[in-house]
């Protein structure tokens, strides 16, 4: 089985994140892998892990994909340490502040590419289920309408169907949950109830250190990549006032009476 | 210049409509500023619908005929949904497409969006024309930190759009200039909308509709959100007491669902909210919950340690044991209320 893992280098939530021409400043020094994105590297381990067949596990491929400037790397040498096996980083001016359209058209041209060589084609693509810096959630939808492949996405839980050749997952979204099936290949984004992922262990955190990240460029991709102009552009960002902080009281037997007459005294009671 | 088509999703949990979620009451006020207005349903709309549209000024309903073979449930996946929404821009020359913010809606909008070759903006809190043609959508991002303005140009655009963005406000029969006419007195019209799948290979096995928080109002919508945390240690009496008297909606972090005290989180991978007051009972202020609330009006704290970050967001707050706290608060409501009836 071939699976592919979609990751991205985001800021450290609790960072200051400094937006520049409308694009996000990413500093490597305060970022790391999408946390999100650790729950799709370990289902993708899962999954070759729960094959039945030893030569199929054997000869299974985890490779971690990732379109960011140079600081992805840093997402990549995380999914190493997990445990995936080849890391790949797309890269290029012309692909620099990419909208959701043109993320989804790069990543599924890189898909492409990947299930046209002579290593089989790709099985599953593997999310998070959303980025915490773009808050987006929908690149894995829009990767999978891209490609015309199955969609199963906010997943809780994910497994390999019976017959090898589907995959049975449990959506939970806040109008349902839904048992779902599609066949291979397909598209899917876990939440972060889906597992636990794993710690890394020492052996792998070395060899993280020197395994490099191939670098792709937008000539690699170009023979399978259709339209990615952009269709959105951020044309003002400004630093949202922050919040200054309020009254606090210590209760000394009224803390609730004093908290209802501030409610009441605003009117919004 | 001929008026913006702006058509939006409303959304029903059941095969007939028989309710329109203030969050959509919101979307078509919002709507009615960017031009004509028409909406999608899967359903029927009932009578009560009808009226209660016409009431915002909707110019037609367009309801969805989908092939009979197609059982219900698998009505309901992505792909089907954005075929809905997409025939419907093609039928009306849609300018622009309104939907909700939740995660199922975003995708569907996203899927929409890539077959109308139309832009994409999702949690949005303020849209308008710039020029016809030029929309400028205002997000807040990166936890409310940053305000941002994007510009989408593509015909049509599709948005999502938070809840609380605008105040739901109806027109007065006849005032709004556009609706009357069609529908008599202001009754939108219902069409049949024929809609074709495209082939889906996702298969729905079972669905489950989620539990509402029977006699409160949704999460995603409340004016008022009483939310709890690891604090509670298990009893979220409390939080329910004041949410209830404040006619709110309950809320939680992460730790406490998972936990297993309540169902719902707010949260950068949870519920964003927006609400006039948010109350943070017994919950610290990490930046993955609190990303999720800075959008509301008022954030009250009640925490008993006086050093716990959300004190420093929020507009006033009480150190102290929330299990004494908060029956007090709606206690001292209750009493404030009779008396004022008394
Ligand atoms: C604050 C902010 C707001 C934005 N708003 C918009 C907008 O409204 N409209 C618009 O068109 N663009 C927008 N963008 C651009 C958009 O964020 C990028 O296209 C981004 O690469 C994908 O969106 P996301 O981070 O929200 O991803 P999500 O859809 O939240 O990501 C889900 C999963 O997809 C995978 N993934 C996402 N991006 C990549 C990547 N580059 N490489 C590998 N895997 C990836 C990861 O597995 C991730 O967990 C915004 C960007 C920022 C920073
Ligand atoms: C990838 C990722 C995504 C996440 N997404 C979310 C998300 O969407 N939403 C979310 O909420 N969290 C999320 N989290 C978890 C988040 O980081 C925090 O761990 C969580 O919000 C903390 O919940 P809490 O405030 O209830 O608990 P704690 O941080 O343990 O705080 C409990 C607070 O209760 C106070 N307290 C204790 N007893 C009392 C009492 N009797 N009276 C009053 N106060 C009391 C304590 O002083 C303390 O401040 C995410 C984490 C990760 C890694």
């Amino acid at each position: 089985m071939r699976v592919l893992v979609l990751v991205k280098y985001v800021p450290e939530i609790t960072s200051d994140r400094v937006m520049d021409s409308g694009r996000l400043v990413r500093d490597p020094a305060v970022g790391l892998m999408n946390e999100l994105d650790e729950h799709a590297v370990e289902a993708a381990l899962q999954l070759v892990e729960a094959l039945p067949d030893e030569d199929a596990r054997e000869s299974s491929q985890i490779i971690a994909l990732t379109v960011a400037p140079s600081t992805g790397d840093m997402a990549i040498k995380k999914a190493y340490q997990m445990g995936a096996e080849r890391g790949i980083r797309v890269t290029d001016d012309a692909f620099a502040g990419l909208d959701y359209h043109g993320t989804a058209a790069v990543l599924a041209a890189a898909v492409r590419r990947l299930g046209s060589d002579d290593e089989g084609p790709i099985d599953v693509v593997l999310c998070g289920l959303t980025a915490l810096d773009g808050l987006g959630s929908v690149i894995p939808a829009m990767l999978a309408e891209e490609l015309g492949w199955p969609q199963l996405t906010h997943s809780r839980a994910v497994a390999l169907g019976a017959d090898g050749r589907s995959l049975n997952t449990t959506r939970e979204t806040e109008e349902s949950v839904e048992e779902l099936t599609a066949p291979l290949p397909a598209v899917v984004s876990v939440t972060d109830a889906a597992n636990e992922p794993r710690m890394p262990n020492f052996k792998r955190i070395m060899a993280a250190r020197t395994k490099a990240v191939e670098e792709w460029s937008a000539a690699d991709v170009e023979p399978f990549l259709e339209d990615f102009a952009p269709r959105v552009s951020v044309v003002d960002a400004a630093v949202h006032p922050p919040r200054v902080a309020g009254d606090v009281v210590v209760d000394r037997g009224e803390g609730g009476t004093v908290l209802a007459n501030y409610l009441i005294e605003k009117g919004l009671v | 210049m001929t008026q913006p088509t702006i058509l939006l999703a409303l959304p029903s949990a059941h095969a007939r409509v028989d309710e329109v979620r203030n969050s959509s009451l919101e979307l078509i006020t919002l709507a009615r500023s960017l031009g004509r207005v028409d909406v999608v349903t899967m359903g029927a709309p009932s009578t009560e619908v009808l009226a209660l549209l016409g009431l915002y000024d909707v110019e037609a309903v367009h309801q969805a005929a989908l092939p009979t073979a197609v059982p219900e449930e698998q009505q309901r996946v992505t792909s089907n949904l954005a075929a809905v929404m997409v025939a419907a821009a093609r039928k009306v020359h849609a300018d622009v497409l309104l939907l909700p913010n939740g995660f199922a809606f975003k995708e569907i909008g996203a899927v929409a969006a890539l077959r109308l070759k139309a832009g994409l903006v999702t949690d949005a809190a303020g849209v308008r024309w710039d020029a016809p043609g030029v929309l400028h959508v205002a997000k807040r991002v990166f936890g409310g930190t940053w305000d941002t303005v994007a510009e989408v140009r593509t015909d049509p655009a599709v948005v999502t759009v938070q809840a609380n963005t605008v105040v739901a406000e109806p027109v007065g029969v006849g005032v709004g200039g556009v609706g009357v006419g069609a529908g008599g007195a202001g009754i939108p019209r219902v069409e049949a909308l024929l809609v074709d799948l495209p082939p889906c290979a996702v298969t729905v096995k079972s669905r489950e509709v989620s539990r509402k928080d029977e006699g409160r109002p949704d999460l995603e919508e409340a004016s008022v959100v009483v939310a709890g945390g690891r604090g509670v240690n298990g009893d979220f009496g409390p939080v329910e007491e004041l949410a209830d008297v404040l006619g709110g909606a309950v809320g939680a972090t992460r730790d406490a669902v998972f936990e297993g005290w309540f169902d719902r989180y707010i949260g950068q991978t949870g519920v964003t909210v927006a609400p006039a007051v948010y109350v943070a009972a017994g919950i610290s202020g990490m930046p993955h919950h609190v990303s999720g609330i800075t959008g509301s009006g008022q954030i009250l704290a009640v925490n008993n340690d006086s050093d716990a970050p959300i004190f420093e967001m929020s507009d006033f707050g009480v150190v102290g044991d929330l299990a004494a706290v908060l029956p007090q608060a709606a206690e001292t409501i209750r009493a404030w209320r009779a008396g004022r009836e008394g």
